[in-house]
């Protein structure tokens, strides 16, 4: 069976990219940025807090660390739920303990059905961000565009409602998008975008229909590839060997911060795996790590967000 | 489909004549960045999806362009360091979408080989005038841009037709003449180049590219941790370094820009290459001298050794 012709066609094959969203630049083409304080590296620490349905539909997919099992697996769906009852409890005592400012992906459903942890968080002190509904409400290419747009709103709705937070921050479940989430999180007034990992610094994204009062939805890309999930979870690699990624990962960026420009840090958690008993002090060594250097400012990405508007605008 | 392509015969690793390389030199050594443009959202093929999910695929794109913003100049920065000129496996698109990068490769006289048109458009199903007409574009793409005559080959996500070889060989000698199409990485049979038959009967070879050593296979596929693939890439050479001086050896380190680069990787990469470049008898070459090189002086006496090699075997048997 021959293709037709037409696969050797290639409409965008031209300057830029294959699509509109964002301009080509290359990070060490860009002016410095400097971060407040005259700091290098942005240190922007994430705990991702998520709800696992026992009746996942996985559609169009299973979500990654979801049900494998035939119904009910409840081996998952409890390994998942130790994250926001036990594991999140260690997580916050770590954090503490390095003065880190997180933010808190949570999804909204979690979020609606957990005040007390809701209460805590905001004890802790933190920015809530939205994280879609739950990870079984995946975002996705195909998806009817009204069934998108009422998730998107009741997630990011519910959520600045339970929280009392402006909720400027997104987080797709799974970094999963449809073609028109950019354009339903300006929408919703959502001023940054965690889900593309192609940077590592925020860039500017175009979209068709909001523009909230900082200028279009601006990335701010969350590192998949040192996410404690990535490496424990996906590839299946020890605590140790994690520790050391980041590790030098960190060290990498900080390097490269000093001598080219700001950098931003970005390392997502999940209590539900990070916060088991025989992990918590590999997130402690890997805090206590990134923790105390002269040229780092760590701070809530929404803050970044704004040193980067402030840095962007003035130069 | 066949049992087999055939496109080379059985030759035995420690029977063959000894390859001296210039200098002296025990391994020739070649880095190979793949540098590469995945579509968002690529036209379907009906023996294999470009992307795991429904398009757009963000996490699997964004990482990719991560590689094209942000990695290749880490990874050029270190080629620099280490003396080493990239012999780039290009998806020939990026001399459109990013020429930025062609340039900047172009300055340090890097090599620019085809690696198709984007790396979501796959050989399989197309018809032998259509993949005629793919790599011909490739190559006129790279010309056109570089001015280099394309020397090899790495089909597009490695996939293949029966004729793919015999394609770029032949395209190769219609643009270039004997200046174009004289080798593939598609081949992964071997630690040294071997002759490879085609069927217009030009000189071609396989130049080792190395499955085993390409960092996507290492870390997506494999799953192995940063620091042991220094360790895998020591011993690789470690071991062609010794059988060298029996007779010359290659070593290819086949990269991404989205992997070797990425800031929790690079530190593993550059010991692996600051361990390699301290050695004295290592050439460091790029993929057309290689060929170049063993095309004027073993080709010929290999074609003779294996020749031999059947030839004593028939009277034993």
């Amino acid at each position: 069976m021959t293709l037709n012709d037409d696969y050797l066609d290639y409409p965008r094959r031209h300057h830029g990219y294959d699509h509109k969203r964002y301009e080509w630049s290359m990070l060490s083409e860009r002016a410095p940025v400097t971060w407040p304080e005259g700091k290098s590296l942005a240190v922007w620490v994430n705990i991702s807090l998520q709800f696992y349905p026992l009746n996942q539909r996985g559609k169009p997919f299973k979500v990654p660390n979801g049900m494998t099992m035939p119904y009910p697996d409840l081996r998952h769906f409890s390994l998942r739920d130790y994250g926001n009852r036990v594991g999140i409890y260690r997580v916050l005592k770590a954090l503490a303990a390095h003065n880190i400012t997180p933010t808190f992906a949570i999804n909204a459903q979690l979020a609606e059905q957990t005040p007390y942890l809701v209460q805590r968080l905001k004890e802790h002190g933190g920015e809530f961000i939205a994280h879609g509904w739950n990870m079984d409400h995946l975002h996705y290419g195909g998806q009817p565009i009204e069934e998108e747009a009422e998730l998107v709103k009741r997630s990011v709705d519910t959520l600045r409602r339970v929280t009392g937070q402006p909720v400027r921050g997104w987080l797709s479940p799974a970094k999963h998008q449809s073609f028109k989430t950019p354009d339903l999180l300006a929408d919703n007034g959502i001023e940054y975008c965690a889900d593309w990992v192609n940077d590592d610094m925020p860039y500017r994204c175009f979209t068709q229909t909001g523009h909230t009062q900082a200028g279009n939805l601006t990335m701010m890309p969350l590192a998949t590839e040192i996410e404690d999930q990535f490496v424990m979870s996906q590839n299946l690699h020890s605590e140790d060997s994690w520790v050391t990624q980041v590790k030098d990962a960190f060290d990498f960026l900080l390097e490269e911060s000093r001598e080219q420009g700001g950098r931003l840090f970005a390392l997502n958690l999940h209590p539900w795996l990070v916060g088991q008993p025989h992990r918590i002090a590999c997130l402690e060594e890997v805090l206590a790590h990134i923790s105390g250097h002269p040229e780092v400012w760590q701070a809530p990405a929404g803050e970044i967000l704004d040193a980067f508007h402030h840095a962007t605008e003035q130069a | 489909m066949k049992e087999s392509l055939g496109v080379y015969d059985y030759w035995a690793y420690d029977q063959r004549p000894k390859i001296e390389w210039p200098g002296g030199a025990k391994v020739a050594f070649w880095v190979a960045p793949n540098i590469e443009y995945y579509e968002l959202d690529p036209p379907l093929n009906p023996q294999r999806n470009p992307w795991p999910h429904p398009h757009p695929s963000v996490p699997g794109y964004s990482i990719r362009d991560y590689g094209n913003r942000v990695g290749h100049q880490r990874q050029m920065a270190l080629l620099d360091k280490y003396g080493i000129r990239g012999s780039v496996s290009l998806s020939v698109a990026l001399c459109e979408h990013h020429p930025e990068i062609i340039q900047m490769c172009k300055e340090r006289d890097w090599e620019f080989f085809s690696h198709g048109i984007y790396n979501t458009r796959y050989t399989y199903g197309l018809s032998e005038a259509q993949e005629r007409t793919m790599i011909r574009d490739s190559m006129e793409t790279i010309h056109r841009h570089t001015g280099q005559a394309c020397a090899g080959y790495l089909a597009p996500a490695l996939s293949h037709s029966e004729r793919t070889l015999d394609l770029f060989a032949e395209v190769g000698e219609e643009l270039f003449g004997d200046k174009g199409g004289i080798y593939t990485c598609d081949l992964f049979h071997d630690d040294q180049p071997t002759p490879v038959s085609v069927r217009s009967g030009k000189r071609f070879i396989s130049m080792p590219y190395s499955l085993e050593m390409n960092d996507t296979i290492v870390y997506a596929v494999n799953k192995v941790e940063p620091r042991q693939y220094a360790t895998m890439l020591k011993r690789h050479f470690d071991r062609l370094y010794a059988e060298g001086a029996e007779s010359g050896t290659v070593m290819c380190i086949p990269t991404h820009n989205y992997q070797v680069s990425c800031p929790h990787r690079i530190k593993a990469f550059e010991e692996a290459l600051e361990y390699i470049t301290d050695h004295p008898d290592v050439w460091v070459a790029t993929g057309r001298e290689i060929a170049d090189y063993y095309l004027a002086n073993y080709y010929d006496a290999a074609l003779d050794s294996i020749a031999a090699q059947a030839a004593t075997a028939g009277k034993q048997g």
